[in-house]
């Protein structure tokens, strides 16, 4: 076991696997020589060679259609995209290609690609780096989309995400890389060092995809979320002094309805909440999964906490950002005190 | 002199109604362009992005460097699957017409393009194609009967019922499969190239565009990676002068040749004549060579002519003169090819015809069987529960529930 925060726990999934396995390559903007922008890269270049971790154009599109490619040839591309906020570019690549070819081959060919892609905010980062597009993915059938939340769940799940046969998107919340955020921007930044997530084992493991995980037990009220908000529903539950159980979804498709229709039929009540947009977001099909299998357990309307429908402003970071205010708002008004 | 800005907006030399005019295409005698050595540096050969090779001339010899002194069997060869893909097209349109399957694409005109590199490909080279290829499908091995059986989504079809007409693919063959989406292919192509490199083989990709094609991302995405790490790569520009009703000059093929569109990014370009068998084949094995020993990617043009409509989805008649492939100054690639075998003494007009009849009888005989494994409005069926294989490599539980969910409300085969 060793201390380690996201970044670490990512690179060193890229390094078991990649020492594993000599058919997985490394590519994206500055992952090579310099490491990637984050570091997740860092050291890479010089233990694989600049054939396996490859400095790549700054060509979105260009980078995810290569890894295809390279995916159809037997190698498992494991392709950065510096901000998920720049994946667009490869959009059509990752719709209309990468999630489809099994499909549409008769299951005869395939591209194993990985997509590693930073995303959230909480940052400072403005529109263009604050982004949380994974509900756009989700909404794809053919691809995995997976969001870690802490440096275990962060290693396990990209180990799995890069054997996978499918094609996996694997989102870090970058607010979140160096240690956990409550939501609260007044206190002091905290490391990993005294999560006890943030012990890692040093090899191999795995964290399946496909199943979420109950990060803090509960009674009374279920939040089902994801990335750097199930640190700010933990928080939350202590403020509101509500017995919330926090199930944070890891893999969002497919999705591990099991896990969460148990909770919410033992708690009766439901706070879903992503920092992406609400309109036709990812929340709403959880709203509407969790309200199908658990309708005759609900006490309360199903309720969620989201971004604003704007784009995620600069100047105005932490009244966009649902930190601790609204989500403890949102547990006490799914709990009716408010 | 332009005073003030103003769009020029690029027209066809003529439209439905006008005299046919070929004026802008810059031709270049059969036997006049240089074959360099293949380590020649782009700067040195760029030139050939503009002259026009051509091996077949107007008398129908065989001129200049890149002759590839084919023999008789060798033509044959050539002519025997240049052919078939014309009658296989044929009669696919007809069949198409009928109302027996949903769509059809043919490759009237555009047929020494497959035929001839494929055969200047290996069967280990990994081939990208676009949605007019069907002749390389055809060369590389696959059946005729499952080609159809792919167009009638039957039983037989490899895509499973889940892709449109003409949509094939071959594992086996090293043929990908077939996108509608214009151009993603590309960079498919330079990655599969790269993988071939960062493994050591000497295989090479190729892919395949047309003109308008040239205009979409996905294809300058795939120029610089081929050029960055110099992927061992054949990326060819079929330019059949026509994108449905957009001719090449909205692609910008006015201003400059499509086969230039890699020399700022240092690709040699080869524009070559489409309709000119062995010219086609000899400038593929230059490039193919070229990859093959380390010495980058290459960007062809092809030139030559749509001689039919874009697909069984559109009429020609409305967006360009009528009888405009007549007046193609590069004529029929079937036609010029047959010639020279005449002129050579290894053929006749009566041997043409007896083949024609030969592989009109091989394709009825194809399409009888293909209509045993199921057609548009006759059995056997696809079981519409295999719909939900193959999204994921395991079908994933809510895939599962939703199969049961569609067996239940609308019933199986």
């Amino acid at each position: 076991m060793a201390r380690m925060n996201m970044i670490e726990a990512i690179r060193s999934a890229h390094d078991i696997v990649m020492d594993k396995d000599p058919t997985v390559v490394a590519l994206g903007e500055d992952v090579g020589y310099f490491g990637g922008v984050f570091r997740c890269t860092d050291g890479l270049q010089r233990k694989y060679g600049e054939h396996r971790v490859i400095d790549a154009p700054i060509s979105e599109g260009g980078i995810i259609g290569a890894a295809i490619g390279m995916g159809v040839n037997g190698l498992r591309p494991v392709a950065e995209i510096q901000f998920a906020d720049y994946i667009y570019p490869g959009f059509d690549q990752i719709v209309s290609e990468l999630a489809k070819i099994r499909y549409r081959s008769g299951g005869e060919f395939f591209s194993p690609v990985t997509i590693r892609t930073p995303c959230g905010g909480g940052i400072h980062g403005g529109q263009t780096h604050s982004q949380s597009p994974e509900g756009i993915f989700t909404h794809v059938s053919g691809i995995k989309v997976v969001m870690p939340s802490n440096p275990y769940d962060a290693k396990g799940l990209l180990i799995s995400a890069i054997e996978s046969d499918d094609p996996v998107i694997f989102f870090e919340p970058k607010r979140i890389y160096n240690g956990p955020f409550d939501g609260d921007p007044e206190k002091p930044a905290i490391s990993w060092n005294s999560h006890p997530k943030g012990e890692v084992p040093e090899g191999y493991y795995t964290v399946p995809l496909g199943q979420a995980d109950i990060a803090r037990s509960g009674d009374e009220l279920t939040i089902v979320t994801y990335g750097t908000l199930v640190h700010v529903a933990i928080a939350a539950a202590k403020e509101t002094g509500v017995d919330c159980e926090v199930i944070d979804v890891r893999t969002l498709a497919p999705l591990d309805i099991a896990t969460l229709a148990e909770s919410v039929k033992k708690t009766g009540r439901c706070l879903i909440a992503h920092e992406a947009t609400r309109f036709g977001g990812y929340g709403a099909e959880l709203a509407a999964t969790i309200q199908k299998e658990c309708f005759y357990h609900l006490e309360a309307p199903i309720s969620r906490v989201a971004g604003w429908d704007t784009p995620y402003p600069h100047a105005f970071e932490w009244q966009y950002f649902p930190g601790l205010k609204r989500m403890s708002a949102g547990i006490r008004r799914v709990m009716e005190t408010e | 002199m332009i005073t003030k800005s103003r769009l020029q907006i690029p027209r066809p030399t003529a439209r439905p109604g006008e005299e046919p005019d070929f004026s802008y295409l810059d031709l270049s005698p059969a036997g006049s362009v240089d074959k360099p050595p293949l380590d020649a540096r782009t700067r040195d050969i760029q030139h050939l992005s503009s002259g026009l090779i051509r091996v077949l001339d107007d008398d129908h010899t065989a001129k200049g460097p890149w002759d590839p002194g084919f023999d008789k069997a060798q033509l044959q060869v050539g002519l025997r699957w240049m052919l078939m893909n014309r009658v296989f097209d044929e009669r696919m349109w007809q069949i198409q017409r009928q109302g027996r399957i949903s769509f059809y694409m043919q490759a009237l005109g555009e047929e020494a393009i497959s035929i001839a590199q494929g055969m200047a490909l290996r069967s280990g080279d990994m081939c990208f194609p676009s949605y007019r290829n069907q002749g390389l499908f055809m060369y590389r091995g696959m059946k005729l009967v499952d080609m159809m059986c792919q167009c009638l989504s039957n039983t037989r079809d490899m895509c499973l019922g889940r892709q449109l007409p003409i949509m094939y693919h071959s594992k086996s063959g090293n043929m990908f499969s077939i996108s509608g989406n214009l151009g993603t292919q590309y960079p498919h192509a330079v990655g599969w190239a790269m993988a071939s490199a960062i493994k050591g083989e000497d295989h090479i990709a190729a892919s395949w565009v047309g003109d308008g094609t040239t205009s979409e991302a996905d294809f300058h995405h795939a120029l610089t990676f081929a050029a960055v790490y110099q992927a061992p790569a054949i990326l060819n520009i079929v330019n059949n002068q026509w994108a449905i009703s957009t001719f090449q000059g909205t692609a910008a093929g006015q201003r400059r040749a499509f086969a230039a569109r890699g020399l700022g990014l240092g690709i040699p370009g080869l524009r070559v004549d489409g309709n000119d068998f062995l010219a086609v084949y000899s400038a593929t094995l230059w490039a193919a060579d070229r990859a093959r020993r380390g010495a980058g990617p290459t960007l062809i043009e092809l030139v030559t002519y749509r001689g039919g409509a874009h697909s069984t989805s559109d009429d020609p008649s409305k967006y360009r003169p009528k009888d405009e492939w007549k007046s193609f100054p590069l004529g029929d690639p079937i036609e010029r090819l047959k010639q020279h075998m005449i002129a050579e003494g290894h053929w006749s007009d009566a041997k043409h015809d007896s083949l024609i009849d030969e592989l009109r009888t091989e394709v009825t005989a194809a399409w009888k069987e293909a209509q045993k494994h199921g057609t548009m409005t006759e059995g056997p069926w696809l079981d519409p529960a295999t719909m939900f294989d193959d999204v994921y490599a395991e079908t994933p539980k809510h895939l599962e529930s939703q199969r049961r969910r569609m067996l239940e409300v609308e019933g199986g085969k």
